[in-house]
């Protein structure tokens, strides 16, 4: 994948797959500890220990009919190659957290890129999906909650055209304060 | 930079939103992004976002949902036009730029791009 982005999706997609109806995304970047940090935690199914154990490696069928895995071990590998990794944490029944690890400046990390296109596809794809975001650059903070969004909207959808527009501007705006620190 | 937007906006657009929100409920119309990870790689985030833009720009109403890997890794992104009355269109290959076609065809115009069809589910 050519954007952590995009492995953030599959990673909020895989949540979404598990049943959950709660997730948190965190995303932490420290610049002084040379570390990239997202975390994804949700309350679906989980897994039993035997699957979460082998989550992360590579898979080897040929994925005909029923393939085992294919997002987790591609995360692992894009970890690794820029000096970090990837924890899996379930409990069957409660939930599942997924924690990857990368080196900020590493040269082999792919750039964050397009997040606000990650955040809106999985909020506006799946309705129902309560996601709280949180987004901490060298102490900066920036956080959206849907609970609150949907508070503040009463009867008018998340996927209304003007709220989606909305949407858009103020995660662009939020994730571009972070990078750009006010003076 | 001081932030521009705030949740109080949220309350201006509900106020705005409200008085047509009886109008935007009828329309029976989904579009469904395939979301799998062969789908994220080939590009269907960008796409949801295309058909999300073309649909503003024309100002048609419709619910774009995604959807888990359902097998189908060459064909992504898998794009599913499904509206009342009508079979449930599978489109194959779906590329940002081919959005605004899709549409056009699609919805505006009644037909079915059939060169980019993979499947058709019949109306229930
Ligand atoms: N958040 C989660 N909750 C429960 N099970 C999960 C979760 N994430 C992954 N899994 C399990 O791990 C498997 C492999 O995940 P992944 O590598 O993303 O491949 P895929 O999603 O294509 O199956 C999934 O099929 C699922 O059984
Ligand atoms: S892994 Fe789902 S379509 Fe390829
Ligand atoms: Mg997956």
């Amino acid at each position: 994948m050519r954007e952590l982005a995009l492995h953030i999706l599959d990673v909020l997609e895989n949540a979404v797959e598990a049943g959950a109806t709660r997730i948190t995304l965190t995303i932490e970047e420290d610049s002084s500890c040379d570390r990239f940090t997202f975390t994804v935690r949700d309350n679906g199914r989980g897994m039993p220990p035997e699957l979460a154990a082998r989550v992360l490696d590579p898979f080897v069928t040929t994925r005909q009919t029923r393939h085992v895995g294919l997002g987790l071990p591609l995360l692992a590998a894009a970890a690794e190659r820029a000096g970090g990794g990837v924890q899996v944490r379930s409990e069957p029944g409660r939930g599942t957290e997924v924690s990857a690890t990368f080196r900020l400046r590493h040269w082999d990390r792919a750039p964050l890129g397009d997040l606000p296109g990650t955040l809106l596809a999985l909020i506006l794809g799946k309705e129902g999906v309560h996601l709280t975001y949180l987004h901490r650059v060298d102490g900066r903070e920036f956080r959206l909650d849907t609970a609150e969004l949907r508070q503040a909207l009463g009867e008018v959808p998340l996927t209304h055209p003007s709220v989606r527009r909305w949407l858009q501007e103020y995660l662009r705006e939020g994730i571009a304060g972070l990078e750009r620190p006010v003076e | 930079m001081p932030k521009i937007k705030s949740l109080d906006d949220l309350r201006r657009i509900r106020e705005e939103a409200q008085q047509d929100l009886r109008v935007r409920l009828e329309t029976g119309t989904r579009i469904i992004v395939g979301m799998g990870t062969c789908g994220i790689a080939a590009g269907a985030r960008d796409v949801m976002r295309a058909i999300l833009e073309e649909l503003d720009r024309r100002k048609i109403d419709a619910h774009v949902e995604t959807v888990g890997c359902i097998g189908m890794c060459s064909c992504e992104p898998l794009v599913d036009i499904e509206q009342a009355g009508h079979a449930r269109v599978t489109y194959r290959n779906i590329k940002p730029h081919m959005v605004p076609r899709l549409i056009e065809e699609h919805l505006i115009n009644g037909r079915v791009v059939e060169e980019w069809v993979v499947g058709r589910l019949p109306a229930s």
